[in-house]
């Protein structure tokens, strides 16, 4: 799967409290929560970022708290990648639960804000200013939940069969 | 080659001898934990999978610590629904109202959680319950739901990373220095997807409380789950609070580790957390001059009795300085009956501090101690990242019982013996 959009860049750890702040945590609906996604660093974001945007950040993106709203959020503003130099633990598997891609590499001080960078996400590979990064594969495990349409696909089909 | 007790637990409950770090298991649960803001998601997921039933209804709990008692409307309807799904599944652990204290104070104290359980949570800070010599760790709602219909999960086998004890305790500290210490020196990515066990004559000084506290905030290092050895005072502690069997693992003398720290207590003094990392830690002595609009002693870090106890002891004939907010969360309801049964509440109302019915409330920036733009507050909870309890421009800073006491008669951030 190939996507091509334009960077958001933020440093390094980006923290759940950041990417959905919990004064927003009682709604579900992700409509609502991606209107206020990366509120207390970049309130203009939600309204600036476009379908297709990728964001990218430095080590431990999505410290911090369990909140499944965080990649809601992203998600529900079309944002389809993140790549970061690391990513923190719950975040990681929240993300691919809720259809948000994720890649590690160290790209961050190659690009600058508003750049378009090219991924193929299944390759790893990143084309972003005329060099190719290869990203650190996702785990073979989670390519394979992946395939099977995500981990609730997977329990779905394990109770109907 | 010896295994972990991280490794042990993780291997029994996927019925193996033995597991090597790195790899994926899936494993039994014995419980299945989520809060008033993270059962909301899990229980629209049980619905679209078309599940008919929890794995076990003794097995899955949930906890109202959140955003109770209810902060709004839609506070209010998260709460119905997962009373009314409760009520529906025979839910039997469903706490809330006069029952319900702080999710991770409340699960160990109910005896819900016993040494060598495998617990999961939809919260960061389950990774509490390694105290009790458990593997416990926190995940998403939809990991949750997975848990909740199945009785099991996917996890992998984390590396260990080992916090070797050693020295006397100075007076006033607690665990919460020793982990924000800890944090100051390995940071907020320094145990990445790893297990953070402890050991070490300086840790079987300690109380569970103080144990509790530790554990809780591995995740404020990236770690998966924060473990203890069970000794004496985890024994005695089950005996008092357990429903259940427990079972003991130990780590091998030859089991693997990824790095081995040697800490000399003797050396960890007033250590606070700075805004806006909880590694950002400085000594109290060095942030005297630091003017703080309000203090909050509670959470699932610091809002049990041993935390009440010592800041009651510092604030007993004392006033919390004029203009400043002091707001105490005993945990859990038993904490609360205790606190007030000692005479701590006595000495908190006499001293100008407000008591908080046991709520997460403030420590999330959820409700009751909300910061405006440019205030500050020294808070005894986990979290000091930007705008964690209010405003965008609002600091937190991260400290022990002690410290945020002799800050709330200070007026400035301030070690106990400025006050005493």
């Amino acid at each position: 799967m190939i996507v091509k959009g334009r960077i958001w860049k933020f440093g390094d750890n980006i923290d759940t409290d950041i990417i959905i702040p919990a004064q927003y945590l009682a709604h579900t609906d992700p409509k609502v929560l991606g209107q206020h996604c990366m509120e207390p660093l970049a309130p203009n974001f939600p309204k600036e970022v476009r379908a297709g945007d990728i964001i990218v950040s430095g080590t431990n993106f999505g410290c911090g708290s369990s909140r499944e709203h965080a990649p809601l959020a992203i998600t529900a503003l079309g944002i389809p990648l993140v790549v970061a130099k690391t990513f923190a633990r719950i975040f990681y598997r929240n993300a691919f639960n809720k259809g948000l891609a994720l890649l590690e590499a160290d790209i961050y001080d190659l690009v600058k804000d508003g750049d378009e960078i090219e991924v193929d996400i299944s390759t790893g590979i990143i084309r972003c200013g005329g060099k190719d990064v290869k990203a650190k594969p996702i785990p073979p495990f989670m390519v394979e939940l992946i395939n099977e349409g995500g981990l609730i696909n997977h329990l779905k089909k394990k109770l109907e069969g | 080659m010896g295994m972990t007790i991280t490794e042990k637990i993780l291997a029994a409950h996927a019925d193996r001898d033995r597991v090597e770090p790195g790899e994926i298991l899936d494993c039994r649960i014995d419980l299945a934990m989520a809060n008033d803001i993270t059962a909301p998601l899990s229980l629209e997921e049980f619905e679209k999978v078309g599940a008919k039933a929890v794995f076990d209804p003794n097995k899955v709990v949930f906890v109202l610590d959140h955003f109770t008692p209810n902060k709004d409307i839609l506070s209010a309807e998260n709460c119905k629904k997962i009373r009314e799904f409760s009520r529906k599944y025979g839910i039997v652990n469903f706490f809330e109202g006069g029952e319900c204290g702080i999710e991770h104070a409340l699960l160990p104290e109910k005896g819900l959680v016993v040494a060598g359980d495998l617990v999961i949570g939809a919260d960061s800070h389950t990774c509490t319950y390694g105290a009790l010599g458990a593997f416990s760790t926190g995940m998403g709602s939809t990991d949750i739901t997975y848990g909740m219909v199945t009785g099991r999960i996917w996890l992998k086998v984390p590396e260990s990373i080992k916090f070797h004890c050693h020295g006397k305790w100075q007076k006033w500290v607690t665990g919460k220095e020793l982990i924000l210490h800890i944090l100051g020196m390995i940071g907020v990515d320094g145990a990445l997807y790893s297990a953070m066990e402890y050991s070490g004559e300086a840790i079987a000084a300690l109380s569970m409380d103080s144990r509790f506290s530790i554990a809780n905030m591995a995740i404020e290092a990236g770690g998966k789950n924060g473990i203890f050895p069970v000794d004496d005072k985890t024994l005695a502690y089950m005996k008092e609070h357990a429903t259940r069997p427990y079972k003991v693992y130990a780590s091998d003398a030859d089991a693997t580790y990824s790095e081995v720290y040697e800490i000399d207590v003797s050396k960890v003094g007033f250590s606070v957390a700075c805004p806006s990392l909880p590694s950002n830690v400085k000594d109290a002595g060095e942030l005297g001059s630091i003017d703080v609009d309000q203090v909050v002693i509670g959470s699932c870090t610091n809002g049990r009795l041993e935390d009440l106890e010592m800041a009651a002891a510092i604030l007993t004939g004392k006033r919390v300085s004029k203009g400043l907010r002091c707001i105490v969360i005993p945990a859990t309801p038993a904490i609360y009956g205790e606190a007030m049964r000692r005479g701590y509440f006595q000495t908190f109302l006499d001293a100008g501090c407000i008591i908080s019915p046991p709520t997460c409330g403030p420590c999330l920036g959820g409700h009751m101690g909300i910061l405006a733009k440019g205030e500050r507050a020294v808070a005894t909870t986990n979290r000091n990242f930007i705008g964690r309890m209010g405003h965008p421009e609002s600091e937190v800073y991260l400290a022990g019982p002690a410290v945020a006491a002799a800050t709330a008669i200070k007026g400035k951030i301030a070690r106990p013996e400025e006050v005493l």
